[in-house]
């Protein structure tokens, strides 16, 4: 992706001919400062590339689709995972579009591109009506005291029901049905409506071009020659070229080397206003120095304090990821080194695994953001990887009073040494058509879900809230949700604290020897469940040996599931003639060659894909 | 010939035996025709090269003048295929004629029971053949269908009463039934079926081959996993006929081989003593030792019959490819070749096997400290073989040095 994006800044660059409004002449009462709001697949890119084109941003000969996504995997998943910005201009006004991601891990990012904004457009699919997500960002644009635009895209598709979903989100957000704009991006229809609507209601920015410089950074990314590049936006003062600037919260002082907008082609500027959005590149190495929410001033004039709202993102999953070429281990750490220049939310600590050899446990966002690093590093870094099972963090509260935190089942301390273990909860919203109602709450029920609420946004359709430990959602909640719903329900969560519960570490024993990399953390209730599906599983995975294997799992010394793989009977070539002899020979000396290459747990020798397969097949 | 006093002599498991009339030495003729192909095989047949039959035949002759000159007379000869047994008495006399053989020598036809008769073998054994080597399989009709066999079991009774009105019915002047367990619905029933009606024919057969079923890449058998064998049931079967064939009076003197004493394929043995042999035909493997060095070389006959004719009959080498085998290699060859047989490997060979954990069930002292396969040690053989450990061989490892030297 490094790669990727410096090919699109390139072409940003020899695209900028045309010269920028000097922003000294900038009105601040001309601008508007907004996101685009809507859930994955409800048309986001499309009307940011229309908007491009209607406002004669990018020639259409240069359209491409979803010109703002610019990460392979982003536009294969049609998510957008890092922001993007545009400025572009309608009508005498200057209007700033400002990228949200599109995925519930990031909800953090969303928030602080909210930050920046005045005002939303909350777009929403004709024919499907709001989404959990969606909603969770309106009432987060609620909070914020934005101004919300909301519009109805795909109008023109055959099931499109503007009516249906207008009057349900008049009852859920209280936006009157009338004036909720009908769109269609694929179309153009409506969209310069949609831009007068923008330029009308949302309000301009405020702020003090004299004070002391406060500047939001929104998003930042890495990129291979220029180093850090970030969205900004000045709420006051002036972000000035060549000044020092002051991270507040990374109390780091950097140059500005350059700054300037992006139109999309990236235009220099000697400075940025008040209300003003564009990018900062100061010469940073590593995006941890310049995260979102970090508050930029002027090193010689600082601000009196930074501005609200920053948080440090905490990873909510993990896993273990270990090369499946042990020599790897090296290059995955280089990997993870750069990864992390770019993805200051990504965690990781080497670990040992006596199974899987040398790895690194990994914090993640949520489990799109584990799988997308996942995949990043494989395809980016050309690396092959076995992940362990995900999981969450634990607060294990010992007897002597102390708390341990619990990333990994092995650092679970010895039963008789636990006072207690607490685990996160999240509180999840999900939109669902109410024929489902029945089977989401059995689900939320059998993942020990309590419901908070349960309301109807229309007779169709119902708002159900749970309070749901993470570790629940994290074990393939989200598939089977979609499962359930035929794809219909829409789910968003977000953190809701700390509970006791019963809580064991189950144990996976190889020949009576426990095997770190199957060993889980689960609830008393469920523990069953996975020693029999891991068990099981196990037992078509390893290959028979020459003596019956027990595979068991255990809660301390106590078994609850086994099962055995039998003794291998048979292993000869019935034929051994003339022609077969040099056969046999090279095939004695593979099998040879391969047992060295097994991972031997105990007596028992495994294959390193026995590991793989068992690993991935609990995704 | 006819009238060997001593069987004994010739059939003695020793590689090295002073009282036998010459150093064994075998020659192995390939015959790559057969009528239909059996979806198993992985052998260079062909069913559509009939027209090349007398030319093929020609260029193992001319073939054979050429690579067993100065070769020693062959002790045993091997009619192997393919389906042999589609050649006529003179047809297959020509080739022998061009083998030279020494007197007493073991010479075997292998033949698939519908392609015989009472006068076909009569002529085999009057061109010399004195072992016969009969393709059963199974002697259940829906067994012989699954392996895409042609006979039904009548065709063998048939084919074995002729053999022993040929004369063919005894340990020094016999017949050999090959078996396969673990076809596709073969059930436990049908292959104690076959093992009692194997058992039951007239004359008795002095000698018995079982092959497990193997699924050989490349073959169609390979691409249709459902009627691949199952292991565990190949296992049950093999201990079954084992213990029949033992009781019977047939003891296992190879993994996939039981005879009566005396009755013993002296050509196979061969194999497994690490003799030299010449192959002639397509595809054929050979194997000569250089006493100086204690190196071999093992080389194998280009695969068509063809190229195999083109290249005889113009003079050429018709090999395509070989390995030399270094006085090491051949050590480690040795006791994986001895392990399957009944003379085993030296007790050395397998340091501390009294203490493993499993070998002690896998192999058993038997004697001048030696260790032989347990008949559970038989079925796993090839885990015991990656176990072996070629011992320390002062002899050996001079030759190694010696050879070193003078290079």
């Amino acid at each position: 992706m490094v790669a990727c994006q410096r090919r699109g800044l390139d072409q940003n660059y020899r695209r900028a001919g045309r010269a920028a409004t000097p922003l000294s002449e900038l009105n601040l009462e001309n601008i508007r400062n907004l996101s685009i709001v809507a859930h994955v697949d409800h048309g986001k890119s499309t009307l940011s590339d229309r908007v491009l084109e209607l406002t004669g941003a990018v020639d259409a000969r240069d359209m491409r689709e979803q010109y703002l996504d610019s990460m392979d995997i982003e536009r294969e998943r049609g998510i957008t995972i890092k922001a993007q910005n545009v400025r572009v201009r309608w009508k005498g006004h200057t209007i700033h579009l400002i990228d949200t991601p599109g995925h519930v891990d990031f909800g953090y990012e969303v928030s602080r591109s909210l930050a920046a904004c005045e005002g939303v457009v909350l777009l929403i699919d004709a024919a499907q009506g709001i989404e959990a997500q969606t909603l969770t960002n309106a009432y987060q644009a609620l909070e914020h005291d934005l101004e919300i635009v909301a519009v109805l895209n795909k109008i023109d598709l055959p099931a499109a029901d503007p009516d249906r979903y207008a009057a349900e989100i008049e009852k859920v957000l209280g936006l009157p049905a009338d004036e909720i704009l009908r769109i269609s991006a694929k179309t153009g229809a409506g969209v310069a409506d949609l831009l007068d609507a923008i330029c009308e209601r949302i309000p301009p920015p405020r702020g003090d071009a004299a004070a002391p410089l406060q500047g939001l950074i929104f998003d930042s990314y890495y990129d291979q020659y220029r180093g850090v590049v970030s969205a900004v936006r000045v709420m006051h003062g002036r972000l000035v070229s060549g000044e020092r600037l002051r991270f507040m919260q990374a109390g780091r002082t950097h140059d500005v080397e350059e700054i300037g907008i992006r139109t999309p082609a990236s235009v220099p500027v000697a400075e940025l206003g008040p209300g003003e959005v564009g990018y900062l590149i100061a010469g940073i190495k590593d995006v941890g120095e310049a995260r979102s929410g970090e508050t930029v001033t002027s090193a010689a004039r600082p601000a009196a304090a930074a501005l609200e709202g920053y948080k440090d993102p905490k990873p909510m999953v993990f896993c273990g990821l270990y090369p499946v070429e042990g020599d790897d281990f090296s290059n995955l750490r280089e990997a993870l080194e750069k990864l992390r220049l770019n993805d200051a939310s990504v965690t990781y600590e080497p670990e040992t695994s006596g199974a899987l050899g040398f790895g690194f446990r990994c914090g993640f966002l949520g489990l799109l953001h584990m799988e997308i690093v996942r995949e990043r590093l494989e395809r980016e870094f050309d690396l092959s990887l076995i992940a362990t099972a995900p999981s969450v963090e634990y607060r294990a509260h010992l007897t002597d009073g102390s708390v341990v935190e619990v990333h990994n089942p092995s650092e679970m301390p010895e039963p008789q040494k636990l006072e207690s273990i607490e685990e996160p909860y999240l509180q999840a919203t999900i939109l669902t058509p109410t024929e489902y109602t029945g089977t989401l709450m059995e689900l939320c029920q059998a993942r020990r879900g309590e419901m908070v609420r349960m309301e109807y946004l229309s007779p169709e359709r119902l708002e159900l809230v749970y309070r749901i430990p993470l570790a629940e959602v994290v074990m393939d909640f989200f598939d089977a949700l979609k499962s359930r719903t035929k794809g219909y329900a829409s789910l968003d969560y977000e953190p809701a604290g700390w509970d006791q519960a019963d809580l064991v570490k189950i144990d996976v024993l190889l020949n009576g020897v426990p095997v770190d990399a199957f060993s889980a953390i689960a609830h008393r209730s469920a523990a069953q469940e996975y020693g029999r599906r891991m068990t099981e599983r196990l037992r078509s995975l390893i290959p028979r040996q020459l003596f019956d294997v027990p595979i068991q799992a255990a809660i301390g010394g106590r078994i609850i599931a086994r099962e055995t793989v039998k003794a291998k009977r048979k292993d000869v070539l019935a034929k051994c003639y003339g022609g077969d002899i040099t056969r046999k020979r090279k095939l004695l000396e593979k099998q040879k060659e391969g047992k060295k290459r097994m991972k031997n747990i105990g007596r028992v020798e495994v294959p390193q894909e026995a590991f793989i397969q068992a690993l991935r097949l609990e995704e | 010939m006819l009238d060997q006093p001593d069987g004994a002599t010739l059939v003695d498991m020793s590689p090295v035996d002073p009282m036998a009339p010459t150093e064994p030495f075998g020659v192995y003729v390939h015959v790559p025709f057969c009528t239909s192909r059996c979806d198993y095989c992985a052998f260079a047949t062909w069913t559509d090269r009939f027209h090349l039959v007398n030319d093929y035949l020609d260029a193992c002759v001319i073939d054979a003048a050429r690579s067993l000159d100065g070769a020693p007379l062959a002790t045993s000869v091997f009619f192997g295929g393919g389906t042999p047994s589609l050649l006529e008495p003179d047809q297959l006399a020509k080739v022998l004629a061009a083998v030279r053989h020494a007197d007493g020598a073991e010479v075997t036809v292998e033949c698939n029971p519908e392609t015989v008769d009472a006068t076909k073998l009569a002529g085999y054994r009057a061109a010399g053949v004195t072992r016969l080597s009969f393709g059963v399989q199974s002697m259940v009709p829906a067994v012989l269908a699954s392996l895409g066999r042609h006979h039904d079991p009548a065709a063998v009774a048939s084919a074995v009463d002729a053999a022993g009105r040929a004369g063919f019915d005894g340990e020094q002047l016999g017949y050999n039934v090959d078996l396969i367990f673990g076809a596709a619905g073969e059930s436990p029933a049908d292959w104690e079926e076959t093992l009692l009606a194997v058992l039951a024919l007239d004359p008795p057969p002095h000698h018995v081959s079982g092959y497990g079923l193997t699924v050989e890449p490349g073959t169609p058998l390979a691409h249709e996993p459902d009627r691949h064998p199952d292991p565990d049931d190949q296992a049950d079967k093999y201990l079954l006929a084992d213990q029949m064939l033992s009781a019977a009076g047939l003891s296992w003197y190879e993994i996939s081989n039981w005879a009566r004493p005396g009755a013993e394929c002296r050509h196979n043995q061969l194999y497994w003593d690490q003799g030299e042999y010449i192959g002639i035909g397509c595809s054929a493997h050979s194997h000569r030792v250089d006493a100086e060095s204690g190196s071999a070389r093992r080389w194998w006959n280009v695969r068509t019959p063809d190229r195999y004719i083109r290249l005889a009959k113009s003079g050429q080498r018709p090999s395509a490819a070989g390995e030399d085998i270094n006085p090491q290699a051949r050590l480690v060859e040795s006791l994986q070749l001895a392990l399957r047989t009944r003379a085993g490997v030296p007790e050395s060979s397998l340091p501390g096997w009294d203490e493993d954990p499993v070998l002690p069930e896998l192999v058993t002292p038997a004697g001048s400290g030696r260790l032989v396969l347990t008949t559970n040690g038989r079925l796993l053989a090839n885990e015991v073989a990656i176990r072996l450990v070629p011992a320390p061989c002062d002899s050996v490892e001079n030759e190694v040095e010696n050879l070193r030297l003078s290079s």
